[in-house]
């Protein structure tokens, strides 16, 4: 039986875990707000909330329900645009109805629940972190000008109610949502924690399902499967000694606010807003980017500069490996079926890091790579002592420059090496060309994505001009 | 102001095609198609599939009872292929289920063996081998060829331009009902007489027994004009033959793979110039890529004719079109309609002369505006014409000097990192030109309550037509907006309708509804001067729901009249025609007037280049436009904004990859990218050119639909002025979009 609240309705149901929320939502309880726009998580018309309790309070996300597993809707609050309906307008779609933030109407409530989901789960409000989440949400009518207009709009609406009150209340008081919400945490409390999910033999086992859902979700629906929330993986991202460890099941949004994470490598949260969106980096998971295999994958990128380790639990026993020697060809892993990603680690970076990550699609935001690339180094008088480079998009496997870096080590950071670095780089690759980029492109994209590296890290050794 | 069902949308409560609840018994339809670019059909085996799960009929060709033809301007397109195939994606057979998945599993077990025939994906090499959809099509005007010898410049050069996938949110959709006269349809169309009368056709049915009903779009943009047609008539014959429910909506992938698109074009020009920067000649020849069949090809080709000067007055012109067949999905119309493609050309054509001159394109293009009277390459004179107003408003406005100084100044001071505007003027003309389509008719019921329903021939697809239309009923019969609702555009409550099309939707209903309001007005006006004992009704006025006479006011209120007209038997319903007068085009001179009026309006559009990576992003468009006198400033700002952004899209990063089979690479929104929120401008600033009243527009407005998508141009050479400001020597091929790829390529290359 899965139990889970949708909107302020209590379901039960003993459909297949692996349904499409999506569509459970839209045929079974007939609520049609969410929309079907692409069933690949690129449109957002689909999006609804996921209210969790954590800490004893309910923190809730954005996921394209297109993408999400029924079953992960378990012990959960469901949220469709239906659920903030009151008798009049909430604020934000006011705001939007006024603004012109609205068209044809088919992207329209996914904007509303995004939005609603940012002031849910932010506190401090911010008119361009409002818009930054709406990523997700793509609209072919208005130019997203009047959806702008409505942000700014309910931004202000929200910054003149009275600052007495704890978040949801304010949010109840200023009508944003129906007070309703205020039930739900005691609620979500009386559903029992494991959904009591059937699994024999699956076939399948589910982190995020934004790759498997995408691809193969007729098969999906119609089959059992494991999923790593329920399986005991680990969430966290956490620190040892001397390594920060990220969870099997951490998402990718996760590494994003991960404290652990900022303190180490700063500007990482930054660079990892070009991953996906937000609702897709809410349920993205890191292990899943490494597994899927594909050659851009992002953090998969990051994570081969930083020379990660895996640790792969299998039936009776577990192994370690370097994720460098994960891949052995085009999705071919060195992994046997049942094995599963428990934990990614990697050495606490030294204070003297030096780190950049550089992603460049056809649309920046909410697009996968033609080429990306992350380098990190350490630096003493000039010479490189410590190097780990990475490539995506330009070989059958996310790939680590490993000739480059051997020749780059105890070499002088000046324009010369680089330049020379970067032929070697050029032997290492093999790009082939396809939606994302001719092959030409791609060896060009990689040359200059290289120098940015060191024009960006070292501005007063190297010469840009030079380089180019 | 705000769109019609704004309120309903942000509730999530606006039913589109697949928020309908399906009657029980509703089954699901699947489409079979090509895989294969052209070739002739060996086998086609349904028996595995027949067996499958759920599966309730195939349908292909011979089960068509009546014709299997849904071609509109030329009879050249069948609904499943016959014998042949002749792009990827043609529609083969149509699997019905009890549910879409299951019809989905038995299409793959259908059989069929193909014998692969040579394809044609490139419009020149089409032309080379005279396939074309029609004879090719020829404007000229004044004499181009001893103009040549006048010119002190003469640059010539190719350019090409990508098309574009529509995107609209809602994919393509309909149910099919059988009723007791006939069949049903809902359907997501433009076109719901196109619709109607294909279906009639497929199913040998008389139009009369097809009843279609569309409530709403979620987006069309051109591509649910004709190209909703298609899979109205699989549900509606999947319905007939099954007696039951059948729905039809594409899955994105499908919708992207099987439906046309805007036409790419690759085009020839040549373009003479004095010295001093005036155009005396201008020669064009297009190459449309139609893809496999007419569609609505000759159509656009001839409005890429139309526009093919754009905003400026050349004496000399000779452009010829050709309609070129290839062994693609049949492009279609896409807001615009063949004038973008014509008007790139030309601004590429000034930016190439202002190079090789040593000119600021700014200065050719101020120094060509059209004047008012000058004459058009199809006989058209140019009247209240704004070109050049607009032109400096725009640098009064939003400083133009300024602009490209400051530029100037950035592009000093920064290596990697560079900025680049382009001014971007526009002129489009309006009105069908296929003249017999400028008709319309409006229905407008009053109720006994003093409620009004009004019904036309307009589709409202988020553009905005509704709320017009309220307006516009409100306004005439001077009642109070909540009294009126816009009705679904239903096939049984106006004959045939022309399409929601060429930015027309508005003017042409907007008229009727206007005629069949003033029709009431002045029966009720006659109720009140008999209530009133008085024998002159022109002397009755109502205003805001009062009733004057002669300018005093009366006991009486438009309530009143309503209940007094019906106890007095006089009908509270009336009808009316519309059709745009003094339009007309000679399709053999290829001169006349087709036009009702034109949009003038310009644009400065900013941009700042990464040069080291090759991407960018848009700083801001600034706007001067023509909107005569708005009827709803927000939704003709909403038109602008949006098409503004979707125009940049073109130019930029919505890219269509075939491989060498004809297949489509970019398939799904995560190859096929359009602008997401970051990739918009972070400025849009739109101003209204003022006193500029349009006697041939309802209520002076003038259109909005498709003008300000050709603003989106200037991102083109916004970006090539960024690239040059880094490589100055750089040698360019016009080829849109310009995406990153070729931005990096250009920027690098040897
Ligand atoms: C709209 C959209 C945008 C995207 N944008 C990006 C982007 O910008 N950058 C990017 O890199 N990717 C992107 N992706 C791809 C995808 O989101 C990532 O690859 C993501 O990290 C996959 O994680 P998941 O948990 O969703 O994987 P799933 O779909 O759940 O699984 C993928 C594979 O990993 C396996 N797997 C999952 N967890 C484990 C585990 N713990 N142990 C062993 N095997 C496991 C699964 O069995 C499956 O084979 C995007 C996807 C979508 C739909
Ligand atoms: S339907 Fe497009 S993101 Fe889910
Ligand atoms: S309003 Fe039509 S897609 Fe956004």
């Amino acid at each position: 039986m899965i139990e889970f609240i949708l909107n302020n309705n209590h379901v039960y149901t003993d459909f297949l875990a692996t349904t499409v929320l999506l569509d459970f939502i839209r045929s079974e309880k007939r609520l049609t707000g969410a929309k079907e726009g692409c069933r690949e998580g690129d449109c957002g018309a689909c999006t609804v909330l996921i209210g969790e309790i954590k800490n004893r309070s309910i923190v809730y996300k954005s996921v394209n329900s297109c993408l999400m597993p029924l079953g992960e809707a378990h012990g959960k609050h469901v949220v469709t645009v239906e659920g903030f309906n009151q008798e009049e307008l909430s604020p934000i779609q006011y705001a939007i109805v006024d603004e012109g933030g609205t068209q044809c109407g088919f992207c329209t409530p996914g904007f509303v629940v995004s939005m609603t989901g940012y002031f849910l789960s932010n506190k401090k409000i911010d008119v361009d972190d409002a818009v930054e989440s709406l990523g997700g949400n793509i609209c072919r009518c208005t130019g997203y000008a009047g959806i702008k207009r409505a942000v700014e709009k309910t931004v202000t609406v929200y910054e003149q109610t009275s600052l007495k009150l704890n978040h949801l209340d304010k949010l109840i008081t200023a009508k944003f949502i129906p007070d309703y919400f205020k039930t739900i945490k005691k609620n979500l409390e009386q559903i029992r924690k494991n959904g009591n999910l059937r699994k024999s033999n699956t076939k399948y086992f589910i982190g995020g399902g934004t790759d498997l859902y995408v691809q193969q979700w007729e098969e999906l629906i119609q089959s059992e499967a494991l999923f790593a929330s329920q399986e005991k993986i680990p969430n966290e991202i956490l620190q040892t000694k001397n390594k920060i460890k990220i969870g099997g099941a951490a998402t990718i949004q996760q590494v994003l606010e991960s404290h652990v994470i900022k303190k180490h490598l700063p500007s990482l949260n930054k660079q990892l807003e070009l991953f996906g969106s937000l609702p897709i980096r809410n349920r993205a998971t890191v292990a899943g980017n490494i597994v899927n295999a594909s050659p851009i994958g992002d953090i998969t990128n990051i994570l081969l500069a930083l020379e990660a380790k895996l640790h792969l639990k299998g039936k009776r026993s577990g192994r370690d490996l370097f994720l460098r020697e994960f891949y052995k060809g085009y999705k071919l892993l060195d992994k046997k079926r049942d094995e599963i990603v428990e934990w990614i680690s990697f050495q606490v970076p030294s204070k003297k890091i030096l780190f950049n990550f550089e992603k460049i699609s056809k649309r920046t935001y909410l697009d996968i790579a033609s080429v990306n690339s992350t380098i990190i180094l350490e630096v003493k008088k000039d010479t490189i002592t410590k190097i780990g480079l990475s490539a995506g998009g330009v070989a059958p496997i996310p790939l680590h420059l490993n000739k480059t870096c051997e020749f780059l080590i105890d070499k002088l950071i000046n324009t010369e090496n680089v330049k020379a670095a970067v032929e070697i780089a050029m032997q290492e690759i093999s790009p082939i060309s396809d939606a994302r980029g001719s092959a030409e492109y791609k060896r060009l994209l990689l040359r200059q994505l290289f120098f940015s590296h060191f024009i960006k890290l070292f501005p007063q050794q190297i010469n840009a001009e030079e380089l180019l | 102001m705000r769109n019609y069902d704004s309120i309903q949308h942000v509730r999530g409560d606006s039913l589109f095609i697949d928020d309908i609840t399906p009657p029980q018994g509703t089954l699901y339809g699947y489409v079979y198609y090509s895989p294969i670019a052209h070739g002739k059909i060996l086998q086609l085996d349904f028996s595995e599939a027949l067996k499958s799960t759920g599966v309730k009929g195939i349908f292909s060709a011979k089960d068509i009872p009546g014709v299997n033809q849904i071609g509109g301007i030329i009879q050249d397109e069948n609904l499943f292929a016959e014998d042949s195939v002749h792009f990827v994606g043609h529609p083969i057979a149509f699997i019905v289920a009890d549910t879409q998945l299951h019809a989905h599993e038995a299409a793959k077990k259908i059989k069929s063996i193909y014998e692969k025939l040579p394809a044609i994906f490139d419009p020149r090499q089409a032309a080379a081998e005279n396939k074309l959809i029609i004879p090719h099509r020829k404007f000229e005007l004044g004499n181009i060829d001893s103009a040549w010898s006048e010119c002190e410049y003469i640059i010539e050069g190719s350019v090409e331009s990508g098309g574009q996938e529509h995107i609209y949110l809602e994919t393509q959709g309909s149910i099919a009902f059988p009723t007791e006269s006939g069949i049903k349809i809902i359907s997501a169309t433009q076109g719901p007489t196109a619709v109607q009368r294909t279906a009639a056709k497929i199913l040998n049915l008389p139009m009369n027994r097809i009843e279609v009903d569309v409530q709403r779009l979620g987006g069309g943009f051109g591509g649910k004009e004709d190209q909703a047609t298609a899979w109205a008539c699989m549900a509606a014959l999947a319905a007939y033959k099954l007696n039951t429910p059948v729905k039809l909506v594409l899955p994105r992938q499908e919708d992207i793979r099987l439906t046309g698109k805007r036409h790419p074009y690759s085009s020839d020009y040549k373009i003479g110039l004095t010295k001093d920067g005036k155009i005396l000649a201008y020669e064009v020849t297009f190459y449309q890529n139609a893809g496999a069949t007419a569609d609505l090809s000759p159509a656009i080709l001839d409005r890429t004719l139309f526009h093919c000067t754009n905003s400026y007055f050349i004496p000399n012109v000779r452009a010829t079109g050709l309609s070129c067949k290839t062994n693609l999905p049949p492009f279609t119309a896409f807001r615009g309609f063949g004038g973008p493609q014509g008007m790139f050309v030309i601004e590429t054509a000034i930016y190439k002369a202002a190079l090789v001159m040593g000119m600021e394109p700014a200065e050719i293009q101020r120094k060509n505006l059209l004047n008012e009277g000058d004459e058009l390459p199809y006989g058209q004179k140019t009247f209240n014409c704004n070109a050049i107003r607009c032109f400096d408003e725009l640098d009064h406005k939003f400083s133009v000097k300024n602009i490209f100084q400051e530029i100037e100044e950035f592009n000093m001071k920064n290596k990697l990192v560079k900025k680049g505007a382009a001014i971007m003027p526009i002129c489009f003309g309006i009105s069908f030109t296929t003249t017999f389509l400028n008709q319309a008719s409006a229905l407008v019921h009053i109720y006994t309550d003093g409620s009004i329903r009004v019904n036309t021939a307009a589709v409202e697809m988020g553009q905005g037509v509704n709320a017009k239309l309220k307006r516009i009923a409100a306004r005439t019969l001077s009642v109070n907006e909540s009294r009126i609702k816009v009705d679904t555009t239903n096939t049984s409550r106006i004959s045939n309708t022309s399409p929601t099309a060429a930015s027309k939707g508005t003017d042409l209903n907007g008229f009727a509804v206007i005629d069949a309001c003033n029709i009431l007005i002045e029966r009720i006006k006659k109720v009140a001067a008999e209530e009133l004992g008085k024998d002159d009704a022109s002397k009755i006025s109502i205003i805001d729901e009062n009733v004057f006479y002669e300018n005093e006011p009366t006991i009486l209120t438009f309530i009143d009249l309503v209940k007094k007209a019906y106890l007095k038997r006089i009908s509270l319903t009336a009808q009316a025609h519309h059709s745009t007068p003094n339009i007309f085009f000679d399709l053999k001179s290829n001169k006349g007037n087709p036009f009702a009026y034109h949009i003038y309006g310009s644009a400065i559009i900013q941009v700042t280049l990464d040069c080291l990576r090759g991407i960018y992003e848009f700083d801001s468009v600034k706007v001067v436009h023509d909107f005569g006198e708005s009827i709803d400033q927000i939704i003709d700002i909403g038109q602008m904004e949006g098409g503004i952004v979707q125009g940049l899209g073109w130019m930029t990063i919505e890219e269509l990859i075939w491989n060498g089979e004809g297949k489509l690479l970019t398939d799904a929104l995560s190859t096929y990218k359009i602008p997401d929120i970051h990739f918009a401008p972070k400025e849009i600033k739109i101003h209204a050119l003022e006193n500029s009243p349009n006697d041939f527009g309802p209520l002076r407005s003038k259109a909005i639909g498709e003008p300000p998508f050709m603003y989106g141009i200037g991102a083109y050479f916004a970006l090539t002025n960024a690239m040059r400001a880094f490589r100055p020597n750089m040698k360019i091929k016009y080829d849109a979009p310009l995406t990153p790829e070729k931005i990096l390529l250009n920027l690098y290359n040897k």
